[in-house]
């Protein structure tokens, strides 16, 4: 097996871990790359079709590398009516990307996610699992500025 | 005055987002001698971050909307009265804390604080009567699933239960898949004992060898605490149960995010590794689940519901609630309401007195709940003096679902929340089926062409047309309960549809394609705030500050900027 990936062996090699496996790969990895696929598939016995297959079903997988800062911004049913359109539309407008898209400088991905469970702060975003919430026009431009800040 | 005995500070989710981690570093760092410890959630999501200050004499102090501010921490700790919380009197009267008595009193992870409230009494007095004594005293509680289709649990209990495999398998279903609740999450990060608690009680009950807890992967937190609990469980031999001679498996799985997984059938075909594609049922998950295993699926509030039950017996909670749905819900309330958070209330309370008196919601100011995510409907304020039970919202075309219930506000648009849902069941569809999967994309398209002003009769007759065929077609859950949203507004808001399509008018101003931006100049200072921040140029300062819409995204941001309110939507100029 590719020795990328040796860490795989940290779990047993049974069917029923492949889900987990993938999602190792991508707390580690940050996205499952061709090699990870092919990795897996070793170490599962189990066809690249089928992993592949298995992966694509489910939206969590990225399967191009995300951008330092992850941003997620919810679009559950709360956030949604409390004006999760806008928060996309203004954060996608500072930071020159679409959905699902990372900026040049590899600097932030967008995407959009369904409910972070913390509707009560509704509309809300996170950030590398930081989560902002009551977001509105101008805390929003401030939190991206402070990152931008970071670099 | 009384000496502080220690100071607790709410770390669930909510708190660590509206900023409790400074507060409990600030309160670490300058109390002293007096313990500061994390607990859960209390409900009161609203007033986050809160802090609560036990005194010696046994009385508690309550702060909330607290910061890291050397003002607020020094404020706590000289029990000054600025930011003093006291729990509303009205919600206080309706709320029935039963089963998240303890969330957010107690520190979550500790085992010995559970126990020492009450914790695993309810699994010791469980365990010294047969399994069938617990199966028959859950079925007496009356207690339904509370994870959205109320099916009776000592009934699951008892198929599972009658089961002569040696190995048997209890899933716990934590995937919360309504976009827009948190009841769940909840309940894990507060009170993770209490749902593993019910869980033991069902293995003993139903004779199950091996549990899952299938978790959304949104919540890492609810993971961590689950796994720390486990973890204490095990080194207290809790895991074995009376006259088994293995102790039970217990494992921790993370969703990947797909909502189909809280599906019976799909879950198990996830936890199996595979794609989390539904299949037809039967055979049912009790006689053919996991691996080929009888298999029985709980919500996670149903499984905290289970201690409960053997606290105080079975005939006093049955003596709580309707005459069908027995003991207390949990909602998580979220939306337009002044004070959200998570409520616990009694069966048969009614959903005004949830909107308006917990909820802190004007009269006037609200046209619609929506309850049951993607699965449910919107009910319109002229019934809200329904009672909270399973039948009685199934009546008005909703349904009791998992306990999100979101508030929806006069300048929202009906039209376009049912083409949310229908973007989402259609984006969620697993494919399998044609209904579900062909049948939720020409819904969603109807109503993205009624929302764009594109929209016609045919169109609405088309969605009531297909509606119903989906729902008898497809086959599981999320396709037979799809149509839902679309058919609860059309109901309930038909004049909307109809302006949309007759007139293209969106009364709320919601829709983007039917609506324009404007300035007024007579509040306009010519700051050019606006024509800053417009992300597309659309604003002409040369020209009056004159709003091109042709540009215009409708991104609200100049509106959100203006210091003078003097720009807002208003109706597209080309309406009828
Ligand atoms: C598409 C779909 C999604 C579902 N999502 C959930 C969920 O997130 N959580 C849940 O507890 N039940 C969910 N259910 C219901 C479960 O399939 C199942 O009925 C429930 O977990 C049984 O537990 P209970 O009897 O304790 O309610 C879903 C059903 C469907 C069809
Ligand atoms: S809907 Fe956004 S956090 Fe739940």
């Amino acid at each position: 097996m590719n020795e990328a990936f040796s860490y795989l062996s940290e779990m047993e090699a049974e069917k029923g871990n492949l889900i987990k496996g993938l999602q190792l790969i991508q707390t580690r990895e940050g996205y499952v790359s061709d090699d990870a696929i092919r990795a897996v598939a070793a170490y599962f016995g189990t066809p690249e079709a089928e992993v592949e297959g298995v992966l694509t079903f489910y939206a969590q997988f990225k399967r191009v590398k995300p951008g330092k800062y992850k941003i997620s911004v919810c679009d559950g049913t709360a956030c949604h009516i409390k004006g999760a359109t806008q928060i996309r539309a203004w954060v996608q407008a500072e930071l020159g990307i679409g959905d699902g898209q990372t900026t040049e400088d590899g600097l932030f991905s967008l995407q959009t996610v369904a409910c972070l469970g913390c509707c009560s702060l509704a509309p809300v975003m996170s950030i590398n699992g930081t989560v902002y919430g009551k977001l509105d026009r101008k805390s929003l431009s401030r939190i991206l500025n402070e990152y931008k800040a970071k670099g | 005055m009384a000496e502080m005995k220690r100071i607790k500070v709410g770390t669930a989710s909510c708190g660590i987002a509206a900023g409790a981690k400074a507060v409990l570093d600030g309160l670490r760092a300058k109390a002293g001698s007096v313990p500061v410890d994390e607990v859960g959630c209390m409900g009161h999501c609203y007033t986050e971050p809160m802090v609560e200050v036990e005194l010696n004499d046994g009385s508690s102090v309550f702060y909330a909307g607290v910061n890291g501010s050397d003002k607020d921490i020094d404020g706590i700790l000289s029990l000054s009265d600025n930011k003093r919380f006291t729990f509303p009197e009205k919600r206080s009267k309706l709320e029935k804390l039963l089963v998240t008595r303890l969330a957010g009193r107690i520190n979550p992870v500790s085992m010995d604080e559970y126990k020492a409230n009450g914790g695993f009494s309810a699994l010791a007095k469980a365990t010294s009567m047969s399994p069938e004594e617990v199966v028959n005293e859950v079925l007496a509680s009356g207690l339904r699933g509370r994870g959205g289709a109320g099916f009776p649990t000592g009934r699951k209990w008892s198929f599972l239960a009658a089961k002569k495999e040696a190995d048997k398998v209890l899933i716990c279903n934590a995937d919360e898949g309504d976009p827009g609740a948190f009841m769940d999450r909840s309940m894990m990060e507060s009170v993770p004992y209490q749902v593993l608690e019910g869980m033991l009680i069902g293995a003993y009950a139903t004779g199950a060898t091996r549990l899952f807890i299938y978790c959304r992967a949104e919540y890492p937190l609810a993971i961590k605490h689950l796994n720390i609990a486990i973890a204490e469980m095990k080194k207290a031999g809790l895991n074995l149960l009376p006259g088994r001679t293995t102790p039970l498996e217990i494992t921790i799985k993370e969703g990947a995010g797909a909502f189909v997984c809280g599906e019976e059938t799909a879950m198990i075909h996830s936890l199996e590794g595979k794609r989390g594609t539904p299949r037809f049922r039967p055979p049912f998950p009790t006689d053919s689940g996991w691996n080929g295993l009888p298999t029985a699926i709980n919500n996670v509030e149903t499984y905290a519901n289970i201690p409960v039950i053997f606290q105080i017996g079975a005939a006093e909670y049955s003596s709580i609630g309707t005459e069908k749905s027995k003991g207390t819900k949990i909602f998580a309330l979220a939306g337009d309401v002044k004070t959200p958070g998570l409520v616990e209330v009694p069966m048969g309370i009614t959903l005004g007195e949830i909107v308006y008196d917990i909820g802190g919601a004007e009269p006037g100011t609200v046209k619609a709940v929506q309850t049951g995510g993607p699965s449910g409907g919107c009910i319109p304020a002229s019934e809200f003096g329904v009672k909270i039970d399973y039948d009685s919202l199934g009546a008005l075309g909703a349904i009791m679902g998992s306990g999100g219930l979101i508030v929806i506000g006069n300048n929202r648009c009906m039209v376009e929340t049912a083409r949310y849902f229908l973007n989402f069941t259609r984006s969620e569809s697993c494919g399998k089926c044609t209904f579900c999967r062909v049948g939720t994309t020409r819904m969603y398209e109807a109503l993205e062409r009624i929302t764009t002003g594109k929209g016609s009769m045919a169109d609405i007759e088309f969605l009531e047309d297909i509606a119903p065929k989906i729902k008898k077609g497809a086959l599981c859950g999320l396709g037979q309960t799809a149509p839902n949203p679309a058919l609860s507004t059309l109901r309930y808001f038909r004049n909307e549809y109809l302006a949309h399509v007759q007139d293209h008018v969106c009364e709320a101003l919601a829709c983007p394609a039917l609506v324009d931006v404007a300035i007024d100049p007579s509040k306009c200072i010519q700051c050019k705030l606006c024509v800053k921040t417009c992300p597309v140029g659309a604003i002409d300062p040369v020209n009056n500050f004159s709003v091109d819409n042709s540009k215009c995204t409708k991104c609200n941001s100049c509106i959100e900027v203006c210091p003078k309110k003097a720009v807002s939507r208003v109706r597209k100029q080309s309406a009828k």
